[in-house]
This record gives structure tokens, C-alpha cells and sequence, in this order.
């Protein structure tokens, strides 16, 4: 739809060349265009005035930098301020006080309450050894009660009983009792969803409040919300005097303006994220990633470490070591398209890389996605062992009966060996750059120092680097070479044929 | 009329905003460049995206003024653009009695109102007088099966549901079977809540097409894509990506009962044709209604609808 900030912010300053210095006409042309990404992240147009304001002092006072392009400053500029907004002080969780620490789930219908007081509660026995009680108060959506009672006995924590004929605040009363006679370390109260404007059930949460002096009070809000974060989360806070904001459903591609607008408008933290609907999918929060996301400079470091989980420790060493001896066959290939489906496909992974807005539409009009992975490996699976070990065996009318054999064209199969072909050379030259040893310098140099070209360069430190190369711990990045020391997707990685390598960096 | 009294309530909000911010405008002889500014702000602010909302803005600007601009000449201009826009999405959900079942398959992220919109339909058709049974092939999230089982209770319809963690398709294919035997006119199949980024996620629900279509292969006869009214610009891609994978014929969305624009539909009514069916108004059985362009843009940009009186 729209380019990125970085492509626009590219073309406001094309004109300036290589000048370095900002003029306050240069300055209100790229804050325009910062301020259209801002809104199309769905960040809320009020914070977004607020935060234009924040960036033209910052903007106009460093315009000076002469070492930088005029784009990469304002990109880190923003990025910075962003994090800055987001970063708030992260507190943790209030609990460790008189038992039992209170924590009042509250936010609108279907923001993900019930399960992330599922999660939380799983988060605070295992992480914290705390003992931990749920209750439901949500006695207005059907099946509500069994829900949370459900996800209590998943994660086997304590679950008020349900009895009828009580209201709310009844409730409310007796899981407080109950908490305290039977020793819990915490109660997480979950709250029927509810609109902002419903005064009735806002009095209601404001009763239940004073009743339980809760010692949290969690906004739980879904990151695909739009504009309306603002209006609902100034009205929760005036209303209940929200403590701390948990974000749902980041496994989501939104760009998640939402979390930029309420952490400005309640002055609050965002505490942690929701990232699947699994009971361990909650994190904790990171500013300076979701900074990235709102810019639309991709979720680099989820990536990263996605990379990491996906890749097995001994297929990392395996391969890292055939690397360190400059082999690669088809196996490896395979092994590799394997890797990539498992982090989530051509689509989880898209999604977490930066500047891929344009590309997206290239890749998608090229007809790759992950039906063609699948191909390539049935085509791989088709070959005998023989021919991938020796791949230079595969003359034509073996090609052909490749093709045959995975229900493919023998193009198809011509495309495969020259992909394997590519890579294979690429993996020979880093493989005698490396060595086994060197793999951390060799992920530093690799990934995420293309990843901050990516990000327009706004010069990630060695200290970033650095960062990541022990996020990714080490060993695992030989898997990826693709993603290295060329244009992302330049043909490294199996499945993109190339597409975009144009992409100029 | 209770549905335009509740909708603007709902939109009251965004009205305001979308109001003050053209009132702002007010008496002013001339559109300028701030009043632009203020225009476009009220659109931002009721989530219609920057493309839906530039292409307003040009459309404002090219406008040809007779005279001074007045407050209601504005807004009359700007809901003329809004409704051109809309007015082509409006289309009911019909239910084709042939069909027996003419299967609803509801689809959308997690979250965004698929339960309790089968529910509701449920009671719309039966109070249509048709028979109506329900599926419940969300066998993922924690109790959901049960939701869907305490609508069929609120609104006396059969539910048919198998065990958590169940095969959803198998689930869909078994109640079409049913639904056929039974002669019933209506089956909504409720589906799992999915961010349409979940690339496994989205292909389970491409198989829960093609077994419901081992069944019975005109079904689902509407596809419809649940959307949350507080959805930013994300619906976009939601729709596309459920579009692709699911092949959608509709949708309705929900909750606009609070403070929510639903602007984002404006969006959404540019890049893809497919009708607004119906939006949600409350979580009571009967608040659901039929979408209508006119009456969602006078509420979202104020003043009065023609066909009030
Ligand atoms: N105020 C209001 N609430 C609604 C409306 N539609 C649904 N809800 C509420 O939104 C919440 C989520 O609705 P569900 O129907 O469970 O959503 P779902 O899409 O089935 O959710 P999952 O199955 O978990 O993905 C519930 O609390 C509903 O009562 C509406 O139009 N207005
Ligand atoms: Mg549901």
C-alpha cells in the first residue's frame, strides 16, 4: 500500500545529497512522513501530535550530525523516542506483598483477558514459585466461568468455585476470603469484558476495586486495535486507575500502534505481551523491538530468536561443521527448507522482516509462497541418495524422472539444483570465512549487520550486534546463511529464488 | 427506530469528534489548507486508513463550492463521498431455503465476535421462521464448545459439538450430515479464532472447506469474516488473507455499540468488494443489524439521515 518510512524518508532527502545538514524544511517533510507511518501503525492521532512534537525539538536541535544521512537520523530519532515512550519504567508485577497480591484483569469484550489470567497464572507459578488462585467474575458471556476453570486445571492452578445466585461483587468477596484462608500468594481476578461507555458495568469495576484493593490492575488490550485505544484506555484508567497494560495477540502481523497509544495516555508500562494462544506464549515486553514493529522496521530481533528455537542444537553443530569443511549436498539444502517451514514459513517469516512491505507484492506476484517450498522438497525427496550427495550426477533424464517422481516440471527441478548450486557457493565462502569457531563473529557480520542496513542503517552499534549474535547463542546461525551476506533473500534463502535480491540496500 | 438510535449512540463518539472537528470549520468562507487539516484528522480518528482518507480529502478539495462553505454543506458533501463509498457494500444475508442446509461458515481472528454472531444469527433466522441448527467447530479454545451450546440453550437451536481438541472439519462435516437429515434451513458452523498470519492455522480452515464441500460441495454457501469493530487498518490484511484462504462472501461486524468508529469499513469497502452483512451491536441475542450505508454515515459524521422520518 504505502512504501516504508525508510523508502519514503529516502526520497524526501534524496535531493539533499550528501549535504548532512537538516533544514527546518527537510525536518517538516520527513516528520510528515513520519507522521503518515505513525497513523498507519494505527497509532492514535492524538499521541501521535504529541509525539511529533517530542521529535521536532529532537529533530531540529540534532540537525547538525554530519558523519549520518539526514534519513537514518530521523529514523533513529523516531526509533529512539519511540522507545523512550514505551520504555516507560517497566516495573514488574507488584506481588510480593502481604499475600494475596491482588490482580484485577480488566479491558473490553474478546481483548484476551481469560486466557492471559490462564497465562499469568502459569507465568507466576513456574517463574516465581508463587501459589496461585483464578476467579471468575464473569458472569455476562456464556461459558465464561469454564473457560478460565479450564485453563486453572491446564496450569493446575486454584480456581474459586462457582456458585449461582451470586453477584459480582459477592463473588469478588468470597475469592478474597478464599485466597487468604487457603494461602495463596496471588489472586487473579478475571472481569467480564465491557465497553467504556457502559457506566453501569464501569461501576461495577470500580466497586470491584474498592473491594479488593487490588495490587494490579491490567488493561488487557488486543494489538490490532486502532484509534479507539486511546478513548478506551483513558476511560479504564480514569474509571479503575489501570496499573499496567498487557498487549494480546502480537503473534499477529498489526503493526501494534495500539501499545504506543496507551502507554501514553495512561503513563503506564506496558508489562507483557501475549504472543500465541498457547498458555506459555506471554513475554516480556520489549520497547525498542516494538518501536521497530510500529516503524515497520520488522520484528528483527523475533526473528532472531525464532531462528534459534527452530534450529536444533544438533543439527546446528552438524551443520556447522560440514559448513567449517566447506561441504554442502542437497541434504543440507533440504534440511535448511525444513528450518525455514518451521519458522513459521515464507509468511511468519516475511512478516518479521524489515522493509519487506514492496516485496511482499513482488514475492506474491512471482506465485512463491510456501506450496513451493513444498515442492522443492518433494523434488529434493525425489532424488535418490546418491544424487544428493553428488548432486553434478543429475543429468536430464534423471531430472526428468525427478520431475515425474515429485509431480513437478523438469524446470522445476533445473530451478532446485541451480538454488542448490547458489547457495552451496555461498556456503563455501563463509564456511573458510568461519571456521567452526567463529560462528558468533560471522553471525555478527551476517544477519544482523544486513538487518541494520535493512533498517536503514541507523548504524546499529557493535554493541546491537553483539546483542543479538548472543540472543541467537552462537551455533545457529550457519543454518541461515541465506539471510547473511547477501541482500536478504538474494537467493539465499531456499524457496525465494531470488526474488527481491534486486532490492537495493 | 431502534437500530439508527442505537447506532448512534454506539458512534456517538466518533460522531462527535468527526462533528467538532467540522464544526471547527464553521462559518468559515473558504476551504483552507488548516480546515483540510481538521477534516482529515476526523477521518484519521474514525480508523479510515490514510488511503480512504486522502482520497476523501481530494475529493472535498475538488468539490465545487457554490458560495460560502457552511457547516452542514460540508458535512453533507463529506457524507455524499462516505456513503458513495459504502452504499454498494450494503447486501442482507440471504438464506436460500433450497439449499437445506444453507451452511454459515463464520471465520475471523481470535476474539472478534464469531461466537456470539452465530448466536445471534441463530435467533435472526429462527425469527425469520426458518430452522436453524448450530456447530460447534472451534474444538481449540478452552470451553468454547460450551459457549456456543449456552446460545443454543438462550436460543432453543440444536448444537452440534464433539470433544476439545476434536477434528474441526470432521466436526463441520458431521453436522452438514446431520443438518441434511434433518431438513434444517440454516447451519452456522462457529470456527477457532485465527490470525490470518498463522499460516497452519489458515490452511486447517482451507480443509474445513474442502470436507464441508465432500459433503455437500455448494457449501459453505456464506463465508463470513467476523471483523472486531475497534480493528485498526490490520482488518486489511485480515480480509485479504481470509479472502485468500477461505474464499469470503461477506461480513459483519461487531461491537459497534461502543466507542469504535468502525471507520475501517470505509477502508475495507474501497479495496474489496464484498457486502457488510450485518454489525453487532450488544451481546444480547438481538443486537445484531442489517447494515445500512446511509445510517452508518450519518452517524458517524452527524447530522440527520434522509430516510429518518
Ligand atoms: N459489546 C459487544 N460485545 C460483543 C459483540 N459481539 C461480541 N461481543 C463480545 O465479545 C467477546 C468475544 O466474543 P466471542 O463471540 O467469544 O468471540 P469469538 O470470535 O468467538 O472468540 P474466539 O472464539 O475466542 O476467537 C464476548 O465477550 C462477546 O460477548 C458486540 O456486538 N458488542
Ligand atoms: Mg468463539
Amino acid at each position: 500500500m504505502f512504501d516504508s518510512l525508510k523508502d519514503r524518508l529516502q526520497s524526501v532527502f534524496s535531493g539533499l545529497g550528501k549535504r548532512g545538514a537538516l533544514s527546518e524544511g527537510d525536518v517538516d517533510a520527513a516528520l510528515r512522513e513520519v507522521r503518515l507511518a505513525l497513523l498507519e501503525a494505527d497509532v492514535a492521532l492524538p499521541v501521535v501530535r504529541q509525539f511529533m512534537e517530542r521529535i521536532r525539538e529532537k529533530a531540529v536541535g540534532a540537525a547538525v550530525l554530519k558523519a549520518v544521512r539526514p534519513d537514518q537520523q530521523v529514523i533513529k530519532l523516531v526509533h529512539d523516542g519511540l522507545t523512550e515512550v514505551l520504555g516507560g519504567d517497566a516495573e514488574p508485577l507488584r506481588i510480593d506483598v502481604t499475600p494475596p497480591a491482588v490482580i484485577l484483569m480488566a479491558g473490553l469484550q474478546g481483548s484476551g483477558k481469560t486466557t492471559t489470567a490462564g497465562k499469568l497464572a502459569l507465568r507466576l507459578q513456574t517463574r516465581q514459585k508463587k501459589k496461585v488462585m483464578l476467579a471468575s467474575l464473569d458472569l455476562v458471556r456464556p461459558a465464561a466461568r469454564e473457560q478460565l476453570r479450564a485453563l486453572g486445571e491446564q496450569v493446575d492452578a486454584g480456581i474459586l468455585p462457582e456458585s449461582d445466585n451470586e453477584t459480582v461483587v459477592q463473588l469478588a468477596k468470597r475469592a478474597l476470603q478464599a485466597a487468604s484462608l487457603q494461602a495463596y500468594d496471588v489472586l487473579i481476578l478475571d472481569t467480564a469484558g465491557r465497553l467504556s461507555i457502559d457506566d453501569a458495568l464501569m461501576g461495577e469495576l470500580a466497586e470491584i476495586k474498592a473491594l479488593t484493593n487490588p495490587d494490579e490492575v491490567l488493561l488487557v488490550a488486543d494489538s490490532l486495535t486502532g484509534q479507539d485505544a486511546v478513548t478506551t484506555a483513558k476511560a479504564f484508567h480514569d474509571a479503575v486507575g489501570v496499573t499496567g497494560i498487557v498487549l494480546t495477540r502480537l503473534d499477529g502481523d498489526a503493526r501494534g500502534g495500539a501499545a504506543l497509544s496507551m502507554s501514553q495516555v495512561t503513563g503506564c508500562s506496558i508489562k507483557l505481551v501475549g504472543t500465541g494462544e498457547k498458555l506459555d506464549a506471554l513475554e516480556e515486553f520489549d520497547p525498542e523491538r516494538m518501536a521497530g514493529r510500529i516503524l515497520d522496521m520488522g520484528d528483527v530481533v523475533a526473528l532472531v530468536e525464532k531462528a534459534a528455537e527452530a534450529i536444533e542444537e544438533e543439527e546446528a553443530m552438524r551443520m556447522a561443521q560440514r559448513m567449517a569443511a566447506g561441504k554442502f549436498d542437497m541434504n543440507d539444502f533440504l534440511s535448511q527448507l525444513r528450518q525455514l517451514q518451521k519458522m513459521g514459513g515464507l509468511g511468519g517469516l516475511l512478516g518479521m522482516l524489515p522493509g519487506i512491505g514492496k516485496m511482499k507484492k513482488q514475492i506474491s506476484a512471482a506465485g512463491i509462497d510456501d506450496s513451493m517450498m513444498k515442492r522443492q522438497e518433494a523434488i529434493i525427496l525425489s532424488m535418490s541418495k546418491k544424487e544428493r550427495v553428488q548432486v553434478g550426477l543429475l543429468n536430464a533424464s534423471r531430472r526428468k524422472r525427478i520431475a515425474a517422481g515429485s509431480g513437478t516440471t523438469v524446470q522445476d527441478v533445473n530451478r532446485v539444483v541451480k538454488q542448490y548450486q547458489d547457495m552451496a557457493k555461498m556456503m563455501k565462502k563463509m564456511g573458510s570465512k568461519a571456521g567452526s569457531a567463529g560462528l558468533k563473529a560471522l553471525m555478527g557480520g551476517g544477519m544482523p549487520g544486513n538487518m541494520g542496513g535493512m533498517m536503514s542503517g541507523n548504524a546499529p552499534s557493535a554493541a546491537d550486534m553483539a546483542k543479538l549474535s548472543q540472543k541467537m547463542g552462537g551455533g545457529s546461525m550457519p543454518s541461515l546463511p541465506g539471510l547473511g551476506s547477501k541482500p536478504p533473500f538474494g537467493g539465499g534463502l531456499p524457496g525465494l529464488g531470488g526474488v527481491g535480491g534486486k532490492k537495493k540496500k | 427506530m431502534k437500530w439508527l438510535s442505537r447506532l448512534t449512540a454506539g458512534l456517538k463518539s466518533s460522531s462527535t469528534k468527526l462533528t467538532s472537528g467540522i464544526s471547527a470549520l464553521f462559518g468559515k468562507e473558504k476551504i483552507d489548507a488548516s480546515s483540510i487539516e481538521d477534516i482529515e484528522d476526523a477521518l484519521i480518528s474514525a480508523d479510515l486508513g490514510m488511503p480512504a482518507t486522502l482520497a476523501i480529502i481530494d475529493a472535498i478539495k475538488s468539490h465545487r463550492w457554490d458560495g460560502p462553505v457552511s457547516e452542514d454543506g460540508l458535512r453533507s458533501v463529506l457524507a455524499e463521498q462516505l456513503t458513495a463509498i459504502l452504499t454498494p457494500v450494503e447486501g442482507p444475508l440471504n438464506v436460500n431455503r433450497a439449499h437445506q442446509p444453507h451452511v454459515v461458515l463464520l471465520v475471523g481472528v481470535n476474539g472478534s465476535g464469531k461466537t456470539t454472531t452465530a448466536g445471534k444469527l441463530a435467533a435472526k433466522f429462527q425469527r425469520d421462521g426458518q430452522s436453524v441448527m448450530l456447530a460447534a467447530a472451534d474444538t481449540f479454545r478452552a470451553a468454547a464448545i460450551e459457549q456456543l451450546a449456552g446460545w443454543g440453550v438462550r436460543t432453543d437451536t440444536p448444537v452440534i459439538s464433539g470433544a476439545r481438541g476434536g477434528d474441526a472439519a470432521a466436526l463441520a462435516f458431521q453436522a452438514i450430515e446431520q443438518a441434511q437429515r434433518q431438513k434444517i434451513d440454516v447451519l452456522i458452523i462457529d470456527t477457532a479464532g485465527r490470525l490470518q498470519n498463522r499460516l497452519e492455522l489458515m490452511d486447517e480452515l482451507s480443509k474445513i472447506i474442502r470436507v464441508i464441500k465432500k459433503q455437500m460441495p455448494d457449501a459453505p454457501h456464506d463465508t463470513v469474516i467476523v471483523l472486531d469493530g475497534t480493528v485498526g487498518q490490520n482488518a486489511l490484511a485480515q480480509v485479504k488473507a481470509f479472502e485468500a484462504h477461505a474464499g469470503l462472501t461477506g461480513m459483519i461486524i461487531t461491537k459497534l455499540d461502543g466507542t469504535a468508529k468502525g471507520g475501517v469499513l470505509v477502508a475495507l469497502a474501497r479495496e474489496f468488494s464484498l457486502p457488510v452483512h450485518l454489525i453487532g451491536v450488544g451481546e444480547t441475542a438481538e443486537d445484531l443489524d442489517v447494515f445500512r450505508a446511509q445510517e452508518f454515515v450519518s452517524a458517524l459524521v452527524g447530522g440527520t439521515p434522509q430516510d429518518q422520518a
